[in-house]
């Protein structure tokens, strides 16, 4: 069973991903996406991820609604920004972020976090420091954001990626 | 589309709701584009288009076909899998290009952190 689904995470969502694409349930089709999921499956072991397995299925389900929050109310906030820009004084900037996570997957998922929300922007990783620089359109208060940064999402991703 | 009109009209607005608030946010996104100041800020912008923009008009979209063939029409949720993934790497590689320009241009925005004026001061907008 492990060699035939050396991550079973991935092969099933393959074949979740080819039963919707397909919008089926119908058993050929179960059976086609079955071997498709497979074949990902190994293809992936091919190429032989440090991979760590994605841990706390509840966190990763905590996590995902306050992401889905955050993008909703930062849509409204940048919204507001871009409408109203008369008054506005330069707020937009810079800001630099020691992290405690490292690891490659979980700080993947941290940069989608940050630049799926709209008025923050992943600008660079110094991998050597660990230390993240972003742009922040409204960077009003510094502590504000970083406290965010790192009690929202990091603390939460090293729960998940360790 | 003529085989809408057996939609119950209750359904029918909450679907047109939707796909207006999607392009509403998706049009402010464009405008962002076009007023805000500097090329970081404008990064922000299009974001709305890509998540919240997209997102409405996927549910639109979801809700609608969902309710003409009577049963559960899914593969929307794949566009909006496929948009999360992928476009913050765009954003990302759009930044970094950016940084590196400004970089070899002898300017470093994003040197000290938080250097927010960066050099320039606020004007104030033409309104």
């Amino acid at each position: 069973m492990k060699r035939l689904l050396p991550f079973p995470l991935l092969s099933l969502a393959l074949l979740a991903t080819w039963l919707l694409l397909n919008q089926t349930l119908a058993a050929g089709h179960v059976l086609l996406g079955a071997v498709i999921a497979v074949g990902g499956g190994l293809a992936l072991a091919l190429l032989q991820p440090p991979g760590p397995m994605v841990r706390r299925p509840a966190a990763i389900a905590a996590l995902a609604w306050l992401v889905l929050v955050d993008i909703v109310r930062s849509n409204v906030a940048v919204a507001r920004i871009v409408i109203n820009p008369g008054h506005r004084r330069q707020t937009s900037g810079f800001l630099d972020i020691p992290l405690e996570l490292r690891d490659p997957a979980g700080l993947a998922v941290l940069a989608c976090i940050i630049t799926a929300t709209p008025g923050t922007a992943w600008a660079r990783y110094d991998s050597a420091q660990s230390v993240l620089t972003m742009h922040i359109l409204d960077l009003v208060d510094e502590d504000t954001w970083i406290r965010t940064i790192k009690d929202r999402y990091e603390r939460r991703l090293l729960e998940i990626f360790g | 589309m003529s085989h809408a009109a057996g939609l119950p009209s209750f359904v029918a607005f909450v679907i047109a709701l939707l796909v207006v608030l999607g392009a509403v946010l998706t049009l402010i996104g464009a405008l962002g584009l076009l007023r805000l100041r500097s090329f970081y800020d404008r990064v922000h912008a299009p974001t709305l288009g890509t998540t919240l923009g997209t997102g409405l008009v996927l549910i639109a979209s979801l809700t609608l076909f969902s309710a003409l063939q009577s049963r559960p029409v899914l593969h929307e949720i794949l566009i909006g899998v496929f948009m999360t993934i992928t476009t913050p790497v765009t954003f990302m590689l759009l930044v970094r290009a950016a940084l590196h320009r400004d970089r070899s241009a002898g300017r470093d925005p994003a040197a000290e952190g938080a250097s927010r004026s960066q050099g320039r001061p606020p004007e104030p907008r033409p309104e």
